[in-house]
């Protein structure tokens, strides 16, 4: 899996600062920017439904960005080939002229039915929405930081061990245990190496993914002594109460077991579903049930498109759901805009879509 | 058709057959292999198709290259012969393989 800098899996100390005085109300909430989100907000956008988008990465493209963005991709039609970032690059400028609003690191966690039928949306960082429609366009769920399945450690998590850092100062005098070999395991050796009353780094090669710049600062703190490097692997923790002593490590001339009071592994992101499994909707293995007419969950003005849905037939594939989110917008429009007749237009001839489109 | 085992962290061993230019990975899917996942549907991206090559077959499944040595950083219990099973093509030289399963992908 991918890993990405520290920065994009925690609300850093400034960035607090993003609260408003009331709820942001709009007409769409769309959750996830990946491929399939991004379209639904140019499908809603000729029809004039506005859409906010939420996303817990830092920047637009869900698995395309964050999985495979040098891969090709060999199956959008009219694209012989595209990588997973051009395709998302393209996106994001095909929907430009409908200016929707991103809301990126952050996480839809509470969806409750307001009384007038609309939507409260709250996120993990405090932001609120109202919206008429909320389309769930979550992929495979949110990304979350991989777990090390060693025995115990949930009992551990929050308390000594951290998938993220928020605020530096709380590592101040630990005897911190870093894992991982990619730029947030380097970048978070170098920042707590100063606050740190030890710190060992612990990779499973003698080889780092991460920034040469970062794993050259690295090896010039082992030097110094003032971080220790250890090639292994942890296969154990040991502690009490949620407060970790020690690990015990697993290296190439025998087990060897570290003191520590903290452990911060990175092991790169997984799609868990999350939050979405508690907003009440239909769900079949892990996937929200729709229908094929418009794309509309058990509740009412939820809809799911793209890899998070499931209907009999269903294809995991992008170009569904691009198809999936022009028959949302169709029955979108009939809740956003009630009394309005849909008149149906192509953009090759409608001067009012090329007009919304900026082209005209 | 080429045959592949697969034996599972209790013992348990499944051989199939699978053809040549399929990858491991996806013999294992096609034959609902216990414990090999494969979240990102062979595209190197993940590290959930892990498994350890038997020690007789490593010369002919040759080495992880960078791209998925960076990837079995992601593995859990990484050993010598750990590899991405996506990443290792069926030819008639791979007649007879053994993988064995990990304990835990994750």
């Amino acid at each position: 899996m991918i890993e990405t800098t520290p920065a994009a899996l925690e609300v850093s100390d400034i960035s607090e600062a993003s609260e408003t005085s009331g709820p942001i109300e709009t007409d769409a909430i769309v959750i996830g920017a990946g491929p399939c989100g991004l379209f639904a907000v140019f499908e809603l956008g000729l029809l004039d439904i506005k859409a906010h988008v939420i996303d817990i990465l830092d920047r637009p493209g869900g698995q395309c960005a964050e999985l495979y963005p040098e891969k090709p991709i060999y199956d959008v039609p009219a694209l012989p080939v595209v990588t997973g970032q051009e395709l998302t690059d393209r996106l994001m400028e095909q929907i430009k002229p409908f200016g929707p609003q991103f809301h990126f690191n952050e996480r839809i966690d509470g969806l409750v039915r307001e009384a007038d039928g609309r939507f409260r949306l709250t996120t993990d960082a405090g932001t609120e929405f109202l919206a008429k429609v909320v389309v769930v366009a979550a992929g495979g769920g949110s990304f979350t930081p991989k777990r090390p399945p060693l025995n115990g450690i949930e009992e551990y998590e929050g308390k000594s061990v951290f998938y993220s850092v928020r605020k530096i100062e709380t590592m101040r005098g630990h005897d911190i245990v870093i894992v991982g070999g990619g730029d947030s395991a380097l970048d978070w050796t170098l920042n707590l190496a100063p606050v740190a009353k030890s710190l060992t780094l612990i990779h499973r090669r003698d080889e780092f993914r991460a920034a040469p710049h970062s794993v050259e600062k690295m090896r010039k703190l082992v030097e110094e002594a003032t971080v220790r490097l250890m090639i292994g692997q942890v296969t154990a923790l040991e502690g009490a109460n949620g407060h970790l002593t020690a690990v015990d490590v697993k290296t190439a001339s025998g087990t060897e077991r570290i003191a520590c009071s903290a452990m911060l592994p990175f092991f790169g992101l997984t799609m868990k579903l999350g939050p979405v499994a508690n907003w009440g909707l239909n769900l079949h293995e892990n996937l929200i049930s729709v229908d094929t007419e418009r794309f509309e969950t058990s509740e009412h003005g939820i809809f799911a498109i793209g890899d998070i849905n499931t209907y009999p037939g269903k294809l995991k594939l992008i170009l569904s759901g691009f198809h999936e989110g022009a028959l949302m917008a169709q029955a979108a429009h009939k809740i956003v805009y009630p009394d309005k007749k849909l008149l149906f237009q192509y953009t090759t001839s409608s001067s009012s879509l090329q007009k919304k489109l900026g082209v005209k | 058709m080429t045959k592949i085992t697969f034996i599972q962290p209790d013992g348990e061993s499944q051989t199939v057959e699978a053809e040549n230019g399929l990858t491991v990975m996806e013999a294992a899917k096609l034959n609902d292999i216990a414990g090999i996942e494969a979240e990102c549907g062979g595209a190197c991206a993940c590290a959930t198709c892990h498994v350890y090559v038997d020690e007789a077959w490593r010369d002919k499944t040759g080495k992880a290259a960078d791209m998925e040595e960076d990837m079995l950083d992601f593995a859990f219990d990484v050993r010598e012969g750990s590899r991405l099973c996506c990443q290792i093509k069926i030819t008639d030289a791979l007649d007879g393989l053994v993988v064995r399963v990990p304990a835990k992908q994750f």
